[in-house]
């Protein structure tokens, strides 16, 4: 049966691509922190445990086969992060790329935010296809010439070269956060970005890095009190004033900067209300929200707990428009997946690019996408056993009841260390990329 | 008389047995909060709280004192050191990180994979 996507319910997903090492012993360097297509899709970053980021450029269709979309191909890779030591607190600073944020292109060259625990940095991707030939003072080696040899004069030109792709980092936004990074989010002013971590939200200007503005402060005088820390912000996509930060408690709330100078006071809070009859240990922990997307068209905004997907209308802030189960089954597996940390994994989640689906990650290098409009729901899995090019991917089924039919899984056999934490979808084609541990997976819409 | 104890007796205990089964339909979470706390009776009462959030600001704190690295590799030249007196029955961590314990903090020299 088709599965949802861009509206229509008659979507099949194929596998596209696989990036990554085969073999299944995994260096930690090597895990995907996080995945990032830029504004038009043409680009798609990645950056993992080991700091590094990897850019793919798609290649622009090729008129012999118009049945599937350009594949993506490496552009540029670099380090973006190195692991640090902060001798006065005693703290290792991991460099494991938290998140990355492209900018919109203003000239010839890309750029993009990545940010570790504790330091953001502006790196700009350029290319080079050109080089100057025919200097007077220098060989082509780059020795220099003794001035004396040199008789005439000539104009240097430039030739063409292979393409050079180079990635420089131009700004260093740094000793901000005392607490962990959690999230940045690049303002449709185009000039600032937020960068919030466990307790605190700051403001910084893209050109200016010696100061930033601090705009929530949620870090009580006695920590003996605290109760909730900062999970994920963004900012609106089209009102540069507004951006909404999510809590561990389950809570949304939404500032306007111009009502102060410090957003401590909310102008909204999102929150939907608890059956106190049903509260357990675990109610807290699963609802904690992982990740905090708005709609493109800026009136509704998605989060993420832990068994759930939630969206909700701006204009109200009473419960969710709609609630989507993710794996619901999980929910009398909370005492094991406690004791294995699995409950505390932070799973994100994404648009589609008319927002009409959402998609977020399970276990088992299972993804899920919910169509809002056809009320449809498909599992699908991210595995090199279905990695035939174009191959249809056949959606799949986790058995809850005591009768497996065949093809189903058990909840007993999922594997809990492969899970799909980061996903991206195209801003505007049925194009996704989905993250396993180690592997990137590109898939693509059937076309005929 | 007895006869009468009997039978409220045996139709208490069917009610509770119904309500028991109830509660696990109704609530999986609490079937679960309830296996979690006979595991670890010591776990404290407050859901998700302030430890759990404690431990997540802490994360990354390593220690490593020069005095403590130098009076271990001493330990290991001299196994002769004044012991502490027998009543002392406490036993403190006796182990003291030395370089060859701490992870190391090289970058990433490889070029990831993905690009390969």
């Amino acid at each position: 049966m088709a599965g949802p996507g861009g509206g229509s319910s008659d979507v099949q997903w194929c596998f596209s691509q696989v990036k990554g090492a085969i073999d299944d012993d995994v260096a930690e360097a090597d895990i995907i922190s996080t995945v990032e297509f830029n504004h038009t899709g043409e680009l798609l970053a990645t950056g993992d445990k080991g700091g590094r980021v990897v850019i793919f450029q798609q290649e622009p269709e090729s008129k012999n086969q118009p049945q599937c979309r350009g594949e993506y191909n490496v552009y540029s890779t670099f380090q973006s992060h190195e692991p640090e030591f902060d001798y006065l607190k005693s703290l290792e600073i991991e460099e494991k790329i938290n998140k990355i944020r492209w900018l919109p292109q203003k000239n010839a060259a890309q750029f993009l935010l990545s940010t570790n625990d504790k330091t953001i940095k502006l790196w700009k991707i350029s290319e080079r296809d050109k080089r100057p030939e025919g200097y007077n003072l220098k060989e082509e080696d780059g020795r220099y010439r003794d001035p004396n040899t040199v008789t005439t004069l000539r104009v240097p030109i430039f030739r063409p070269m292979d393409l050079m792709v180079e990635a420089s980092p131009r700004r260093v936004f740094a000793n901000a956060h005392t607490y962990h990074i959690n999230s940045i989010a690049v303002n449709s002013d185009y000039e600032t970005y937020l960068s919030a971590d466990d307790l605190r939200i700051n403001l910084w200007h893209l050109e200016i890095t010696d100061r930033s503005f601090n705009i929530v402060d949620i870090k009580p005088a006695n920590m003996e009190e605290l109760t909730e820390v900062i999970t994920a912000a963004e900012f609106h996509p089209n009102q540069c004033n507004t951006f909404v930060y999510s809590s561990s408690k389950g809570t949304i709330r939404m500032c306007d900067m111009r009502a102060s100078a410090l957003c401590d006071k909310h102008a909204k809070m999102f929150e939907e209300p608890e059956d106190p009859n049903n509260r357990s240990f675990f109610s807290e922990i699963i609802s904690s929200i992982s990740d905090v997307k708005f709609s493109h068209s800026g009136r509704y905004m998605m989060t993420r707990d832990y068994l759930s997907v939630k969206i909700w209308d701006l204009n109200m802030e009473t419960r969710p428009v709609e609630t989507y189960q993710v794996h619901e089954y999980l929910r009398s597996k909370l005492c094991s997946l406690y004791e294995n940390d699995c409950i505390f994994d932070k799973f994100e989640c994404c648009w589609n690019g008319n927002d009409s689906v959402v998609m977020t990650g399970s276990y088992n290098n299972f993804f899920r996408m919910f169509d809002r409009g056809y009320r449809q729901d498909v599992t699908l899995e991210a595995s090199r056993e279905n990695s035939k090019p174009r191959s249809v991917l056949k959606p799949r089924k986790v058995s809850t009841g005591g009768k497996r039919k065949k093809d189903e899984i058990s909840v007993d056999s999922l594997d809990f260390n492969k899970k799909i934490l980061h996903t991206a979808w195209h801003p505007l084609d049925n194009i996704i990329a989905v993250a396993t541990t180690n592997n990137l997976y590109i898939f693509q819409e059937k076309l005929n | 008389m007895s006869g009468d104890n009997e039978e409220t007796q045996a139709a208490e205990e069917t009610s509770v047995d119904e309500k028991e089964v109830q509660e696990k339909m109704i609530s999986p979470e609490k079937a679960e909060e309830a296996k979690l706390k006979a595991r670890y009776p010591n776990l404290g009462n407050k859901p998700g709280g302030s430890d759990l959030l404690r431990k997540r600001l802490q994360k990354g704190q390593k220690y490593f004192d020069s005095g403590d690295y130098n009076m271990a590799k001493a330990k290991i030249k001299n196994k002769q050191l004044p012991t502490a007196a027998p009543e002392k029955t406490e036993i403190t961590g006796d182990h003291i990180p030395t370089p060859q314990d701490l992870p190391q903090r090289k970058p990433s020299l490889v070029a990831s994979k993905l690009a390969g």
